[in-house]
């Protein structure tokens, strides 16, 4: 996993609610076996037309947004089915970051194990921001003194929880981490032989 | 004298391994179900890190949603990324030795659906897959959570999950349900009410009267849709319903480990005075069958409402949201929901794919027919429920009134395999996600019980299931 210490970018405004991983991923591109390449297809269905060409109202077809690192979205993005799909294609496309009210659990759990940060904040300052995303402002994310910087200088705090902030800013795969808890584990399974011996 | 604990309380205090430092726990998982489509890349890791599965014995694998459901799928997959697929899932399971059920099996069905059958889940376990409709185990007494892919290498690799503790929440049904409505007018009805955010963060235990009148397969369908509503978890507390259905199974405890398990989950319900960080309270004589008309399951009204105007909400991206779903579904503020022309029915998927919704439906179908132009499916949720199901007789009334009779999978709950919703046609759907696209790009899904769906099939249009 890469690190994230800090990140400067155009934000691109998602503002609709309730953004599942079905619209990011579609359901024909689960059928890869391999984490790269989906960037290119995100958003599919809203971003193309049936013949292949692109949509050109759809926010990430148009100039401004097409470097986006930093996506200002509406409530409970990321909702619905499980699929790390949706992070392997965000980080693919080239966004890190995203901003909003509330993310769906298991889609936060993935981002971070992919090295994207995702920042919660109250609906007024995600409004203010979403307002520098529609011009296409760019924002600057530092992880280490949970600071954006918007366009104009002023600054936004944001919270982490400490652990992803930890994994984050140094790049640590979990697996990792838990191999050296092994004799927790051995500890765990000893005493299910006796508790709990049908498992 | 200790705390009194919930159900949740107690499952997580018997599988906390440790606290980590960093405040995240490192909790044990029993069970792990694995599917070809979540998986490739989580093997992939584990062979590039030269890792290998903890626990084989903890872990089951079997193919669902890329198999086609039609007979001549045990000849040919035409689809060649479904098929590489289901070929790389075979490969994963042989070269790291794990159970599979391959698609040749009759065990084969959806992974939700056959860790039940098998008595591969349990009450009091810990059970998790890289789906998130795995909160259909906690129908058991079971804490079940989807995962994602990075998560499901953890699992294969460790056999635990690191991570934080989510937050109690009860919702409590009293009353009965009124004849004519199901466990999925239930759960779609408390999304209506929650939001499909309302659940984030928690683990919700249903209780009350209407809940322990479920059968397993009712508790089943109510857990299913938890996700839902946005929390990853769903339980209903183990009792005799739950001890009837499970002994006997294939990998249910047996003899005296029986005894001793069922000691051990009779300890399991919540004491009295627990505490929950959130409750809810729901009548559940006033339900009457839900139906959703847009493209989120919280967009959700009774078979007898008119469909919401978006003018009415006052949140800006709710209500885009809102207008683009009617959009999307062609549907137009004002009008009553029942009466809407349906192209297709969907009976099956994860939701309601048991032999009871196959009864259900079956006893709409019987000496009826499906409506000319509908196109109607049934699929079993897996080889056993199909068994049952023409052993009963249930696949002649489905056939003779019109149905098709299909080999069992995920189908036309996700369209990964050959059945979908073509574009601007309209499905009533037993399945559990009514998103853009979700049954075919364009298709327009309404979410229903299986009694609703075929009345729907027969009647050519959406209808009150209670009218026919
Ligand atoms: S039936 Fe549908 S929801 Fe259930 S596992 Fe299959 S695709 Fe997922």
């Amino acid at each position: 996993m890469d690190k994230f210490t800090n990140l400067t970018g155009t934000a691109v405004p998602m503002p609709l609610t309730n953004i599942d991983t079905d619209m990011m991923v579609p359901k024909q591109f689960l059928k890869t076996i391999k984490r790269t390449g989906m960037g290119k297809i995100m958003f599919f269905d809203a971003r193309y037309n049936e013949d292949g060409s692109e949509i050109p109202e759809f926010v990430l077809n148009q100039a401004q947004y097409r470097d986006a690192k930093i996506i200002v979205a509406g409530d409970n993005f990321g909702c619905g089915s499980s699929r790390e799909h949706a992070p392997w294609a965000l980080l693919d496309f080239g966004v890190r970051c995203l901003i909003s009210t509330s993310f769906a659990d298991i889609f936060s759990n993935n981002c971070s194990k992919n090295g994207i940060l995702l920042i919660t904040l109250p609906k007024d300052v995600v409004d203010d921001l979403m307002q520098d995303a529609n011009q296409a402002a760019t924002l600057t994310v530092d992880l280490e003194t949970q600071t954006i910087t918007r366009p104009d200088g002023r600054t936004v705090s944001f919270e982490t929880d400490d652990s992803r902030r930890h994994n984050l800013l140094n790049g640590i795969d979990d697996i990792a981490v838990t191999m050296k808890q092994e004799k927790a584990i051995d500890r765990h399974e000893a005493r299910q032989r006796t508790d709990w011996p049908w498992i | 004298m200790a705390a009194p604990r919930t159900l949740f309380d107690k499952i997580w205090d018997d599988h906390l391994v440790e606290m980590n430092d960093d405040g995240t726990a490192l909790v044990y998982i029993d069970r792990h179900l694995v599917h070809e489509v979540t998986s490739p890349q989580a093997f992939e890791g584990l062979r590039m890190n030269g890792r290998t599965v903890r626990r084989t014995d903890g872990t089951l694998c079997v193919p669902d949603h890329n198999v086609p459901t039609t007979p001549d799928r045990f000849d040919h997959i035409e689809d060649e990324d479904s098929r590489l697929q289901l070929e790389t899932l075979d490969k994963n399971a042989e070269e790291f030795d794990l159970p599979y059920i391959s698609m040749e099996d009759t065990r084969q069905g959806i992974v939700h659906i056959i860790g039940p059958e098998q008595g591969f889940t349990l009450p009091g376990t810990t059970v998790v897959c890289g789906d998130s409709h795995s909160a259909t185990h906690g129908a058991f007494g079971a804490l079940a959570f989807g995962i994602g892919t990075s998560e499901v290498e953890h699992v294969l690799a460790t056999q635990t999950l690191r991570m934080a503790r989510p937050k109690n929440m009860r919702i409590h049904v009293e009353g009965d349900l009124p004849p004519g409505v199901t466990a999925k007018d239930l759960i779609l009805n408390i999304i209506g009410h929650t939001g499909t955010a309302g659940g984030t963060g928690h683990v919700i235990e249903y209780t009350g009267k209407a809940v322990r009148d479920l059968s397993m397969e009712g508790r089943m369908t109510l857990c299913n849709m938890t996700i839902e509503g946005g929390a990853r978890a769903g339980l209903v507390a183990p009792d005799q319903t739950t001890y009837d259905y499970v002994m006997g199974r294939p990998m249910a405890p047996k003899g005296g480990t029986w005894e001793q398990a069922l000691t051990y989950w009779q300890s399991l319900p919540s004491d009295d005075g627990a505490k929950y960080d959130k409750e809810l309270t729901i009548n559940a004589a006033e339900i009457v069958p839900q139906i959703t008309w847009g493209t989120s399951p919280e967009d959700v009204i009774p078979i007898t409402g008119t469909i919401p105007d978006p003018a009415d909400t006052a949140d800006e991206g709710r209500r885009a949201a809102l207008e683009r779903s009617l959009e999307y579904m062609g549907l137009k503020a004002g009008d009553k929901i029942a009466g809407a022309k349906v192209d297709m029915v969907f009976i099956g998927s994860c939701t309601n794919g048991r032999i009871e919704d196959m009864r259900a439906a079956a006893e709409i179908a019987k000496g009826r027919h499906v409506a000319d132009g509908v196109v109607a499916l049934v699929v079993p949720g897996s080889g056993l429920v199909k068994h049952q199901a023409e052993e009963e007789g249930l696949d002649v009334i489905f056939t003779e009134a019109g149905f098709e009779w299909r080999e069992p999978g995920c189908s036309m709950c996700i369209a990964m395999n050959p059945d979908k919703v073509p574009a601007g046609q309209r499905c009533a759907s037993t399945s559990n996600r009514n998103f853009e696209g979700r049954q075919g790009k364009g298709g327009r899904s309404h979410l229903v019980s299986p009694a609703m769906a075929a009345a729907a099939a027969v009647a050519g249009h959406l209808t009150d299931v209670r009218d026919l």
